[in-house]
């Protein structure tokens, strides 16, 4: 292996040489990371998961028409939908007089102001929604809208952080989303919408 | 300036009341929502924090294995790995992975390390253009500036300076309201991502059992810098690595609230790899640059427990020494607490230059108290003064500190000093004149004295003097 590598790992064994004693690795269970009030709760699931992902402005939705209502109502005439979602998210917008485009163009990046795609499961404890590479149809439509919705029909719903953590899977590109793009860089003051969506929504399709 | 005066000291006390006030406000907030999200969560949150700090202990003394564990994960997944000794060599590195790919324009999402080598400006020596997409950063980098703290950047600015810069810039009329402020923003580095050809970032964890790089952001940054163009550069200090998938669960559950006060931060990424086959947006090729730039002569010291810090920024928020100096009394991309320990140890054969910051702690054992790996850092910064006295430094020439020490250990003594005005005469470090101490105690934001690890750690060090006295 390269010169680099050498130098570096010659440098860190050295570095631990003479050390005699070393800590062992913790042994743990997991359970112990799981937040008291999630514990206390007991509600679980998708309801769980609403009301958390609410908590960090997320927009937890049931109902392709309380979607379609909220897309009329903020003036979002034009956006993007996975084509697999067609049928049951993308048509129900056509019928009620919105564009929407099933083929994602680079070039038009901004003129979608939603995008429609699918989640790859969401975390109940932390109102959190996974994406990862393969459920996604496009990392861009996912982000670059000003409304991303984020839909799951079968997928899983993960009690806690732990088991979505066992769960990561196979894929090597896994995102946690838990609310709208935010920053409070200017004098600690909220404000959503920074690169990524203002709005994030998490509809789950029965 | 009297005898005793440090560098550090002399920067507070020339400080702007109005950078004070901002650095003020901000951390006290940060502060207070960090406590109240742990023990609304936790029932015993020093238990994470202990086992936690074992964790990473456990990891920085197997480092070697850990790495190359790592380092085979990732190569399996199709990632490059490569090495680094320098920031020299991790510049050079990072340059001919951008020629190779014919890329000028990066993307850079916020990262410590990269400052740590100066890469910017190399890089734009060479013909890169490297844009800070981070919001604080990106401000940061308008104004030809460096960040004050490890989480929030500008916490040193006020909203009427940030608008005057981007006036200033060309990116809009004069208007300080933070959301124009952020739009404008959005609007300006949407179009750079889109032009770019590369993104960089650092990395928060790395998991050695599957290679996952974890990366967080509020603000899609990262996420972004990923999307928009086929080629990622990951640059990962070596001590960023741990054993398992399983504490990343440990680490973010800590991170998030010891840092922002959330469960967890908006965007966290676990990635092992370039983008799938099927995904269109994204890197085609995934690069990772471990760093040394003295970590591993960090690793042979005694000092070596503050390779678990997890940059947090909780001990700057909580540091009555940080709160008067802003992080740029520290004179380093380290600042407050965790940075009076590394930034002299980093440092290396330069560590007189930063021999002065350990002296800079008033011991009260804050920074230890929330650390979320428990890091002692008023043991590392007393190691620290006595290796200094040791080598005759002569910035770290020492005020007195065992009146300082005798207080630090007595929950009473301290708060009672801390009170009266005549406590003043007896405080070593000379930032206790300013101006403003009147108003941080009212607002009664020290540090509450819960009687401690470190205090028990003093006694058993064979009492208060020893702790204060320079050996
Ligand atoms: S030393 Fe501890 S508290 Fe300070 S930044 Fe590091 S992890 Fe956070």
């Amino acid at each position: 292996m390269s010169e680099a590598r050498d130098t570096v790992m010659r440098a860190v064994r050295q570095a631990l040489s003479d050390l005699q004693e070393k800590t062992p690795l913790p042994e743990y269970d997991s359970e112990i990371l799981i937040c008291a009030k999630y514990r206390e709760g007991e509600v679980g699931g998708w309801l769980e998961f609403g009301e958390n992902f609410a908590a960090v402005s997320g927009r937890p939705l049931t109902e392709v028409g309380e979607l379609l209502v909220f897309l009329k109502e903020e003036g979002n005439d034009s956006g993007y939908c996975d084509p697999s979602l067609k049928e049951r998210v993308g048509t129900v917008l056509e019928e009620s007089g919105l564009k929407v485009h099933y083929e994602y163009e680079h070039d038009k990046v901004d003129d979608y102001t939603f995008g429609i795609t699918r989640a790859s499961g969401v975390i109940a404890e932390s109102g959190t929604v996974v994406l990862n590479d393969e459920d996604t149809v496009d990392r861009l439509a996912a982000l670059a809208p000003w409304v991303h919705v984020a839909v799951i029909e079968n997928e899983p719903i993960f009690e806690t952080i732990p088991e979505a953590i066992e769960n990561l899977g196979d894929s090597s590109n896994v995102i946690w989303v838990t609310g709208p793009s935010k920053t409070a860089d200017i004098e600690g003051i909220l404000i959503e919408g920074v690169h990524g969506p203002g709005v994030q929504i998490c509809l789950k399709l029965d | 300036m009297s005898k005793s005066s440090q560098p550090i000291d002399d920067f507070a006390r020339e400080l702007s009341r109005e950078t004070r006030d901002a650095v003020l406000s901000s951390v006290v907030t940060r502060t207070a929502g960090r406590k109240a999200k742990l023990e609304a969560d936790y029932k015993d949150p020093d238990l994470l924090r202990r086992l936690a700090g074992k964790v990473k202990q456990h990891t920085v003394e197997h480092l070697d294995e850990y790495l190359e564990q790592a380092e085979a994960a990732l190569t399996k997944n199709g990632a490059k790995v490569h090495f680094a000794s320098t920031a020299e060599s991790a510049r050079e590195t990072i340059l001919e992975i951008l020629r190779n790919k014919g890329a000028t324009r990066m993307v850079k999402s916020k990262s410590m390390v990269t400052e740590e080598i100066h890469l910017n400006d190399f890089l734009e020596k060479q013909g890169v253009e490297c844009v800070e997409t981070d919001l604080g950063e990106f401000i940061i980098q308008i104004d030809g500036d460096t960040p004050s703290h490890i989480v929030q950047p500008i916490i040193h600015k006020n909203r009427r300076q940030v608008a005057e810069s981007f006036e200033k810039h060309g990116l809009g009329a004069y208007n300080d309201d933070p959301q124009t402020i952020t739009h404008r923003a959005r609007k300006h580095l949407r179009e750079k991502y889109l032009q770019s050809d590369a993104g960089m970032t650092g990395a928060n964890f790395v998991s050695a059992e599957s290679g996952r790089i974890v990366i967080v952001t509020n603000e899609g940054n990262a996420r972004f810098g990923m999307a928009a163009n086929g080629l990622h550069i990951a640059l990962v200090g070596i001590e960023k690595v741990v054993p398992r998938d399983k504490d990343l669960g440990l680490f973010l559950n800590l991170l998030g609230r010891s840092a922002t006060a959330q469960q967890l931060t908006v965007y966290t990424q676990f990635i092992n790899g370039p983008r799938s086959k099927s995904q269109p947006s994204g890197p085609k090729e995934m690069h990772v640059v471990f760093l040394d730039n003295g970590r591993s002569k960090v690793l042979a010291s005694k000092e070596r427990d503050i390779l678990r810090c997890i940059r947090c920024g909780a001990c700057l928020n909580v540091c009555p020494v940080y709160r008067q100096t802003s992080g740029h009394g520290y004179r380093a991309v380290y600042g407050g607490p965790v940075g009076a320990v590394l930034s002299p140890l980093l440092a290396g054969d330069d560590f007189p230059k930063y021999a002065d910051l350990p002296k800079a702690s008033s011991l009260c054992g804050a920074c230890h108290e929330v650390c979320p790996v428990n890091i002692p850092i008023p043991e590392l910064l007393l190691r620290l003064r006595s290796r200094a006295n040791k080598e005759g430094i002569k910035s770290a020439g020492a005020p007195p500190m065992a009146p300082f020490a005798r207080m630090a250990t007595s929950p009473k003594l301290w708060q009672t000093a801390m009170t009266a005005s005549r406590a003043m005469n007896h405080l070593p470090i000379t930032m206790m004149p300013i101006q403003p101490l009147q108003a941080w105690l009212k607002i009664r934001t020290l540090p509450k004295w819960r009687g401690g690890e470190f205090r028990k750690w003093m006694k058993e060090r064979g009492g208060v003097n020893s702790g204060g006295r320079n050996e």
